[in-house]
């Protein structure tokens, strides 16, 4: 690849000053920035649920609170971390990225992106406030199950919040898509993107193609809990297993949404920092769609006990167990790209060689969860807390925060503190592990999730969890820390930035200009 | 297999005095299907942990051998088709493997079909408790039932006053009754949302689904106490559901049976007897503990935005029709139950009492009690 470095005529078309700059912004880099620092917030707020439930678990009985606001901590947690953290963290680096990385001068449709943007504070300030209301927030778990959540209070303020959410994702997926598709460089293949980009493609379509499934879910239950419909009531006779069908097949590929980009993000680290090509570049991109396309037929396995019948449990063992072989390809493909490398360890290689083995810890117990007969004992246990953890945490925002420090040089035109970085990565390692390892002993023991309070034979590890827990909590401040001052001083970065790096995004000077790519680059297969 | 990892784990943890730190596997359970299940958890266990040793070793060496200061030269290879389809086709042929005899099992498990010599249990998920109800055992025209409601007092787990005993948030007032080796079926189901009946020692979780009835099929080969949990979140209390399983020999279960027989058939008996307000008052004052205190609270204040307060309340000081109305029928659309099956008339009348006279009801209300022949009244449709 090779590429004409942009020219700077346009300099004086600048940002306009102050708050409108961040409120009426459609330029694509200031909409990334916005998503991150959301997202930023939103971690550490869903975060300090997450400290306030681990504290409650460290010893048996209840000390801090009572069973209502755990459960809401819980659900809350969730949503939280789900559509406020880690969605929008990978929307906000797909904008900062995405047209970067293919050449293009912005996203295909500016102003919607930031209308995408701008729902999002608005529906996480809707679902926050029953915090202030009589009933409180919702407190019947992320996965809202009828008819639970149809008697529960507030539920109206929860649904019209995750409609909004809804909106604000399949907007933004569709400018992914228009922008991926129309605005490649001349010269750039489809199989040529870099695969952050084609990691994102899929995502979209996936998003598209679940979202409006939530969004029937949500207003079932709005119709349910109001208008006197009985979609999951059982008493007017509805089906309270519709209802798990439905949120399911929403479900399954939204887990799929949120570790697509980090595949994305893991394969570029890696191949940065071992000085080599990504091994099997093209079969990446064919594992990612053979995930993508699975991950709609296999959303029963969250639904083993619910008392499908024989033929449905098999199927479903069966295409589960098939995702391990893509999943397979891209470890092995990840390792093969480090071998006979010229390695070396910044803090983004860290997160990322972290990320490869910890979310196949989390890949290798998703094995054992697709064992029907073994899932009858780990269905609904801490034997799954632990498993989505693993897959979430130092999967997803391990992958989040390798991508931070990698490209954060290329957004601030500073080094990020080397030191720094690489004693958040060690806490934050040591702290996942000792928070989720317990867990798989509990679950396995038989301890229950979404308990606010828990029998004797679970005390031990609970308070090892709960420790690790606070220790990688609080390590993310450091976190915040770095990046502050790496947004404010730091050693220049230069355009290269990491001499292995390739890649459109490190041809531009660092910090990358408020405008790029306004004249195409040409990229030579 | 199973004792060999056993003393491998008791060798690595033996300097740990408590044996709570022990407890890191699944059970292998009192039943055939259990210890079937356990052997598949552990065969796909020991597969997924050489998986990974193989990955980690290949990639940790890796890591450390083609460090940059071991390594200036980086290769340039791309990709290797060979060892592509390698790692396509092995991956496969263990996971054939591993599904084959996970569906056998599987199938074994699904075999639902009613066995001679076997017995039914209905299982229902109330909020926030179980209902047991033996099809094959009658009493009068109606089956053998009771409530399972957990014990362990408030002291223990919300105010943690006092120790926590030694089977804490695992003890409950009535405990499942159950032959040994003979086939039961759980037909689980429930009656407001959805819960999950958990035995881990009989591999058993089946969620508890209001119009469904599921069947979890299964023969206990050994007698004992085992205890078990609600999993599926079904509200506050969801951690204060459990379930306690007696098994015992066939002999001690007639037993069993002939003495609820006989206390059933005492009721009749203690509903005529005269009751006064202060014997209603005592035994209502418990049963509102273990009932009713969960949500309408020790004090009868309630909780604000879900559960009505009982002190004060209108229907509660002047309504007594009202009231033994709202316990026989529940609140539709509501989280109060009916507690006609839940409890019986003397319990009835009791908690009922109690309610009407605790709090300064008694001096604010009308201070009226109710008997258990009011309730005998409303059931004839005479009050």
């Amino acid at each position: 690849m090779s590429a004409v470095i942009e020219n700077h005529e346009h300099d004086h078309h600048g940002p306009q000053k102050g708050i409108l700059r961040w409120l009426f912004t459609t330029n694509h880099k200031d909409i990334g920035t916005l998503y991150l620092w959301f997202s930023f917030l939103m971690f550490l707020t869903g975060g300090a649920m997450a400290m306030g439930i681990r504290a409650e678990l460290f010893e048996p009985g209840l000390q801090l609170m009572d069973p209502i606001r755990y459960n809401q901590l819980v659900t809350m947690h969730g949503l939280i971390m789900i559509f406020g953290a880690v969605m929008p963290a990978f929307v906000g680096l797909a904008n900062w990225l995405i047209p970067m990385q293919i050449g293009a001068p912005d996203m295909a449709l500016p102003r919607m992106n930031n209308l995408s943007f701008w729902l999002l504070p608005s529906a996480f300030i809707i679902l926050l406030s029953t915090a202030f209301m009589e009933g409180g927030m919702p407190g019947f778990g992320w996965t809202f199950y009828a008819p639970l959540s149809t008697n529960y209070p507030n539920i109206a303020y929860f649904v019209f919040a995750v409609h909004i959410m809804g909106i604000s994702s399949i907007m933004g997926s569709i400018n992914v898509i228009v922008t991926i598709m129309n605005m490649r460089a001349p010269g750039m293949t489809l199989m040529q993107m870099p695969l952050f980009v084609w990691s994102w493609l899929i995502t979209a379509y996936l998003l598209i193609a679940v979202m409006p499934v939530l969004a029937g879910a949500v207003t079932m239950l709005l119709m349910d809990a109001y208008f006197g419909t009985s979609f999951f009531d059982a008493a007017g006779g509805g089906d309270p297993v519709l209802f798990q069908h439905v949120f399911w097949f929403f479900g399954h590929p939204e887990v799929y949404i949120m570790i697509l980009p980090a595949f994305g993000i893991t394969s570029h680290i890696i191949s940065t920092f071992s000085r080599k090509p990504l091994f099997g570049h093209s079969s990446m991109v064919y594992a990612m769609v053979s995930i993508a396309v699975l991950s709609f037929v296999v959303w029963a396995h969250h639904m083993f006990t619910v008392g499908m019948p024989l033929a449905a449990e098999l199927f479903f063992m069966w295409a589960t167990m098939i995702i391990a072989i893509p999943t397979g390809v891209k470890v092995f493909n990840w390792v093969a790209t480090i071998f006979k490398g010229s390695i070396t360890y910044e803090t983004p290689m860290l997160f990322a060689i972290a990320f490869v083995v910890l979310f196949t810890i989390g890949g290798l117990s998703g094995l054992m969860l697709a064992i029907t007969p073994a899932d009858f004992q780990y269905h609904d246990t801490y034997f799954v807390v632990a498993h989505f953890h693993y897959v979430l945490v130092p999967g997803a925002i391990f992958s989040i925060m390798a991508a931070v420090y990698y490209w954060l040089p290329k957004w601030t035109g500073n080094m990020y503190d080397e030191k720094m970085g690489k004693l958040h990565f060690w806490l934050s390692f040591i702290g996942v592990n000792v928070t989720f390892f317990p867990q798989h002993f509990v679950g396995l023991a038989g301890m229950p999730r979404r308990y606010a309070d828990y029998a004797l034979q679970f005390a031990e590890w609970n308070a090892v969890s709960s420790i690790g827990a606070f220790l990688f909590g609080l390590s993310q401040l450091l976190f915040l820390y770095i990046v502050i001052k790496a947004v404010f001083a730091g050693k220049k970065a230069t355009a290269q930035v990491w001499d292995g790096a390739e890649g459109l995004e490190w041809t531009v000077d660092s910090p990358a200009p408020y405008h790029t790519f306004e004249t195409p680059p040409k990229v030579n297969g | 297999m199973r004792n060999k990892l056993g003393l491998f784990l008791l060798s690595i943890t033996s300097f740990y005095t408590s044996a709570d730190w022990l407890d890191v596997n699944m059970p292998v359970g009192v039943t055939d299907i259990s210890k079937e299940v356990f052997d598949l958890h552990m065969a796909i266990f020991f597969v997924t942990v050489a998986i990974g040793v193989i990955v980690f070793g290949f990639m940790f060496y890796s890591m450390w051998r083609y460090r940059r200061s071991n390594n200036k030269k980086p290769a340039k290879f791309k990709e290797n088709h060979k060892l592509e389809i390698l790692w396509t086709v092995i991956p496969t042929l263990i996971l054939v493997a591993m599904a084959v005899p996970a569906s056998i099992t599987l199938k074994k498990i699904y075999d639902h079909e009613a066995e001679e010599g076997g017995m039914d249990i209905q299982v229902v998920g109330w909020q926030w408790k179980w209902q047991y109800k033996y099809l094959d055992e009658q009493v009068g025209n109606k089956p053998l039932s009771f409530f399972a409601n957990l014990t362990t007092p408030p002291d223990q787990y919300e105010y943690n006053r006092v120790e926590k005993g030694e089977n804490y948030l695992l003890e409950v007032d009535e405990e499942v009754v159950v032959p040994v080796n003979t086939p039961i079926r759980f037909l689980i189901t429930s009656n407001d949302v959805i819960h999950s009946w958990y035995m881990s020692d009989f591999a058993v979780k089946q969620d508890a689904i209001p119009g469904f009835i599921n069947v979890a099929k299964t023969t206990i080969n050994e007698p004992g106490i085992y205890r078990g949990n609600c999993t599926e979140l079904c509200g506050e209390r969801h951690a204060y559901m459990p379930i306690v399983v007696r098994a015992v020999t066939k002999e001690e279960y007639d037993e069993w049976v002939a003495e609820k027989r006989e206390a059933m058939e005492q009721l009749a008996f203690l509903t005529e007897k005269e009751w006064t307000a202060d014997e209603l008052y005592a035994q209502g004052e418990e049963i509102y503990k273990t009932r009713c205190a969960a949500c309408h609270q020790v004090n009868g204040a309630g909780i604000t935005g879900f559960y009505p307060a009982l002190a004060g309340s209108e229907v509660v000081m002047n309504d007594k029709t009202g009231q033994i109305e709202i316990l026989m029928e529940g609140i539709r659309g509501s989280q109060m139950q009916s507690f006609a099956e839940q409890l019986n008339e003397v319990d009835m009348a009791a908690v009922i009492t109690f309610t009407r006279l605790a709090w300064n009801n008694d001096k604010q209300g009308d201070g009226t009690i109710v008997v258990p022949k009011d309730i005998v009244d409303y059931k004839k449709g005479d009050l």
